[in-house]
């Protein structure tokens, strides 16, 4: 059987009943895969034997009675820029052909103590850096809404492959919206914690004090059980945030009454913002209100700065975590006997694509003497204020609502010749990366038959908050049950 | 800001230890100018006094117990190495004139 595989809540209630083992879970998504991924190419990377042995320890597990978790027995996905030892990890990059990772990241590590089942790593934007899943060494991913439209991105194969019900959940990394962005290009809920809530040790770097571990998954339920499984402090990891993990799923009782939710008028006013987007929000906004909240406008002065802020403190970091392929304890190396300078240059110019290297030459200049002030020191300036704004709206407001993205998945091609254009659509997804904050994105109707997204941003470590809106939303609409037409 | 040199590009690649085709270099100094146009806009926001954020999160560093730990195995360690000796990594000859080895 090759049809989408059900929600966590479903299958993990197939097991419990023994209607299924979860060794016929993992042998259902693999067979889902090899049914769609030749049109999505969503997987960079399938584990095939290690799938099938972790769900038979996983059912002796549950015929013992011990079972671990509501995650133990359940096929995951995660983007392929987390390591799991034994397993290769690309980050869909050249200059990491062939590596195989010596340990695993404690995201692996929770799961694996949670006894969920990686079925395989998910295609993305080169080291994550695109918004599209475009920049690619394997091609781009496909939406399944519609094959000629971008996934998003960067974490564009984790949101397919669970569009497309290969798996009820999946793993992804946000920088600048890479997993908000292609949950709303595809359809699910996507949602990044805090900064620092997930560990990052083991998440191959891109801008470190951006980077943050995040879930995907068609409910916002759902999201609360994955998250709460590889949440929490890690001493490995120097910036995770040392706090106990709430049970949010338990914290979902459809209630929004007495929030507040604000309205950022700057963003009313973005250009090139698709007006049937703002439609379909305002359409949410209308319904949380009849579920009880309370909105008001509120004022995030500096919201313009943000993405040039963004791309000058990512760029900045990149340029510094990337100095690491170097081509000499890991990765590609092309060597013509003229020297170390010259393997250096060699290794590092064939094995990264364009955008990377595009993004590294940036960062490097501002990072560069007598620039560093006018660029680095100024966004990390600017940076401060973008997180007092938050600040202030957060002391009249409960949450923020705003669209994830100012427009419905684009065609594939026609932005990566405009490289600016395609950092413009990130405008409402950077600024929770620069302030820290938790920010989630939900689908909320269609436009030319496409997903919208909802975006919701709360305070730091209120990831409970923003949970229980979207899944307050989602008991009163349909949007996230809907599947993806079954042509793809 | 106006237009990137070829040589700025150069100078840059350089420092990156990236080498570029003379189509990248002239690529890279259009989109690079572009992008550098645009956020010009940062120089029209007043930041005097305002603290630079290098993190969010503001803690103090955190030190870990001052306890020997096992860390990963060196021959694991250099499983991924493109070229190695034993359990050494491999580079090519670094100070000219003189014989590797």
């Amino acid at each position: 059987m090759t049809g989408p595989l059900g929600s966590i809540g479903e299958l993990r209630a197939e097991l419990d009943a023994g209607d299924v083992s979860s060794v016929e879970l993992v042998e259902r998504a693999l067979a889902r895969a090899a049914a769609v991924d030749d049109r999505l190419n969503a997987f960079l990377g399938l584990r095939v034997e290690g799938a099938r042995a972790d769900a038979a320890r996983s059912d002796e597990r549950r015929a013992r009675g011990e079972v671990r978790s509501p995650l133990d027995g359940i096929p995951v996905a995660i983007k392929d820029n987390m390591v799991m030892q034994g397993e290769p990890t690309t980050c869909a990059s050249r200059i990491l052909e062939g590596f195989v990772s010596p340990y695993s990241s404690t995201l692996v590590e929770k799961l694996e103590a949670a006894g969920a089942v990686v079925i395989g790593r998910t295609n993305m934007d080169e080291f994550a850096m695109g918004s599209s899943t475009e920049h690619s060494i394997a091609g781009p991913t496909h939406n399944p809404w519609d094959l000629s439209r971008a996934s998003g991105g960067s974490s564009g194969g984790s949101a397919a492959v669970v569009a497309a019900g290969i798996v009820p959940g999946a793993f992804g990394s946000d920088t600048g919206g890479s997993i908000r962005q292609p949950a709303c290009f595809c359809g699910v809920v996507g949602m990044k914690p805090t900064y620092g809530r997930v560990s990052r040790w083991g998440l191959v770097a891109f801008a470190s004090s951006l980077d943050q571990i995040g879930a995907f998954a068609r409910s916002a339920a759902e999201v609360a059980v994955l998250l709460e499984a590889v949440s929490g402090h890690d001493p490995r990891d120097s910036t995770s945030a040392p706090e106990v993990v709430p049970a949010w799923s338990r914290g979902l009782d459809g209630d929004v009454s007495g929030l507040t939710l604000g309205l950022p008028r700057e963003y009313a006013a973005v250009d090139g913002i698709d007006p049937a987007v703002s439609d379909r929000v305002g359409e949410a906004v209308a319904e949380l209100e009849r579920a009880g909240a309370t909105v008001r406008e509120v004022s995030l002065p500096h919201a313009h700065t943000a993405v040039a802020t963004y791309y000058l403190i990512a760029t900045a970091e990149a340029s510094s975590n990337l100095a690491r392929y170097d081509g000499v304890r890991y990765g590609r190396r092309v060597e013509t006997g003229a020297g170390l300078t010259d393997m250096y240059l060699r290794s590092r110019s064939e094995g990264f694509g364009g955008e990377v290297k595009r993004r590294i030459l940036l960062g490097t200049y501002v990072l560069s003497a007598g620039y560093y002030d006018a660029y680095y020191r100024k966004a990390q300036q600017v940076r401060t204020l973008l997180r007092q704004d938050f600040e202030t709206a957060f002391q009249s407001c409960d949450a923020l609502v705003t669209p994830t993205s100012p427009e419905v998945a684009f065609a594939l091609g026609s932005r990566t010749e405009d490289p600016l254009r395609m950092y413009l659509s990130d405008v409402f997804t950077v600024s929770a990366n620069l302030a820290g904050l938790p920010g989630i994105s939900l689908p909320c109707g269609f436009a030319e038959d496409l997903p919208v997204g909802l975006q919701v941003l709360g305070p730091p470590l209120e990831e409970g908050r923003l949970l229980r809106i979207a899944d307050a939303y989602q008991r009163r609409t349909d949007f996230h049950t809907l599947r993806p037409p079954e042509s793809t | 800001m106006a237009d990137l040199s070829r040589e700025e590009v150069e100078r840059i690649a350089a420092l990156a230890r990236l080498a570029l085709t003379d189509a990248e270099a002239d690529r890279a100094a259009t989109e690079l100018a572009a992008i550098l146009g645009y956020v010009e806009l940062l120089q029209s926001v007043d930041t005097e006094g305002v603290a630079p954020t290098q993190h969010v999160l503001s803690l103090a560093t955190p030190v870990r117990d001052d306890a020997a730990v096992a860390s990963i195995e060196p021959e694991l360690a250099v499983a991924n190495a493109p070229e190695r000796s034993g359990t050494a990594f491999v580079v090519p000859k670094v100070i000219e004139g003189e014989e590797a080895g």
